[in-house]
């Protein structure tokens, strides 16, 4: 069973967006994925739209792209991941975070219960 | 699960990770009962697989198996396969699960005139890989057949936990172990005996990485209808004699399938090989490899440029640097 905390906002594509405006990715799709090996970051600066691919991240078995839950400028970047990629795996929602937005528009988002709904 | 071949595969278990160390270092199952089955047999037999391969079916005998290519007409390869000896007379084959219908056809077109008889058993069989250096220990205890006398390539009757099956020490992870022919109304039994006796189960991604990193070539990735088969280091599959598709074969390949390493990102097939920014080739398989613990990969590349040291791989429109390495990656 995989956890999805209910302060958190969530896209379809299984990205989530906290208040603050930090994104990672769901517990459900770092458990689909598997071992993270790999995560490429968006450069800090980058003024991205909602829905953009914005991020890669990378399992023993395939590539996936990761889309902006929200448009916005990218303000920092979790740079712990290029050592240890894992941390999307052990803790996605906390040192496993990717990156941080200045959020000016939110997608099209699901609240906790809809996004496991959908994933059942 | 994932649809290959035309069956719901599963990908991972506990996680390819896991599932590729646990063959590694203990044992492992997979189910591959998706790989097709085809019966030879006739008094033709042996001359008929002669014309339709590369490698020397003469020098089997019976209860040994042999890796062999069905080779195309027109260059490339129909498929991999391998070749079980039965008995004088019959024969076994194993083939890819996306070739069996293409596989099928090519082998009647090519049985004409010869005193065989073709029966495709795929639904019949139920296929369980046992790879990993403990299987002999573990299996041991559940046959009677004295495993250690068996060697590599070896293919023999057996009773396994009380069901008769079939046994051959091959496989396609590197690492020694069993397969386990069984009827395909047991193999869910004899599945859960074999997990019950500690084997780990495992998917389709770990038999990906453990055959990237022993180096062998997946028909689809490293082999085609159209890639010359001899760009990869197998040539002693080829033998001297004539058969479908020889003169094919004897021409030189254009291509070369080389072996890279990368620091951190991994590769994936079909991502551009370069020398001095110019394509010379293309991923065609890459994972980032479990033992190692750094991304590796196989890639066609140009001839010519096979003896560079140092090439890049385009991942997502920048170069990363990738060093040459010999293939396999692994060896037990």
């Amino acid at each position: 069973m995989t956890n999805t905390p209910t302060e958190l906002k969530y896209a379809a594509s299984h990205e989530w967006l906290a208040a603050d405006g930090t994104v990672g990715i769901t517990d459900f799709a770092q458990d689909q994925l598997g071992d993270v090996v790999y995560v490429e970051l968006p450069e800090v600066g980058r003024v991205v739209t909602a829905g953009e691919t914005v991020a890669v991240v990378e399992s023993v078995k395939t590539a996936s792209d990761i889309y902006a839950p929200a448009s916005g400028t990218i303000v920092a970047v979790n740079d712990a991941l290029s050592g240890t990629p894992e941390l999307v795996n052990s803790g996605p929602y906390e040192g496993g975070w990717l990156f941080k937005l200045d959020v000016t528009g939110e997608g099209d988002l699901m609240d906790a219960a809809a996004y496991e709904a959908a994933n059942n | 699960m994932v649809p290959f071949g035309g069956w719901d595969m599963p990908v991972q278990y506990a996680g390819v990770k896991a599932e590729h160390d646990a063959v590694r270092n203990a044992a492992g199952v997979f189910d591959v009962s998706h790989m097709g089955e085809f019966r030879v047999q006739g008094p033709g037999a042996l001359a008929f697989l002669q014309h339709v391969t590369t490698n020397d079916v003469s020098k089997l005998k019976p209860g040994r198996a042999q890796y062999n290519w069905l080779p195309g007409v027109s260059g490339g390869l129909v498929d991999d396969i391998y070749i079980y000896m039965v008995a004088p007379d019959e024969y076994l084959t194993v083939v890819n699960a996306s070739n069996i219908a293409k596989d099928w056809a090519h082998l009647q077109r090519h049985a004409e005139g010869f005193d065989v008889t073709l029966t495709d058993e795929s639904d019949r069989w139920g296929l369980l890989a046992v790879q990993g250096p403990q299987t002999e220990s573990l299996l041991q205890p559940h046959t009677d057949t004295d495993l250690s006398s068996k060697k590599k390539n070896a293919f023999f009757p057996a009773r396994l936990f009380g069901f008769d099956v079939m046994l051959a020490r091959t496989g396609y992870t590197g690492e020694d172990g069993f397969e386990v022919f069984t009827d395909a109304s047991e193999a869910e039994t004899i599945w859960d005996k074999l997990l019950a006796i500690g084997l780990t189960p495992a998917g389709l991604g770990a038999r990906d990485t453990l055959r990237l990193e022993a180096g062998f070539p997946l028909y689809g990735h490293e082999f085609s209808d159209t890639i010359h088969p001899l760009s990869s280091t197998y040539s002693w599959v080829v033998k001297e004699k004539t058969h479908v598709g020889h003169e094919h074969i004897r021409t030189a390949p254009t291509q070369t399938l080389i072996g890279l390493k990368l620091d951190r990102v991994p590769v994936r097939e079909g991502y551009p090989v370069k020398v001095g920014g110019e394509v010379v080739g293309h991923v065609t398989s890459g994972t980032s490899s479990p033992t190692f613990g750094h991304p590796i990969a196989m890639a066609l590349v140009n001839a010519q440029h096979a003896g560079a040291d140092v090439f890049d791989v385009e991942v997502r429109g920048k170069d990363h640097p990738a060093t040459r390495v010999a293939l396999p990656f692994y060896k037990r």
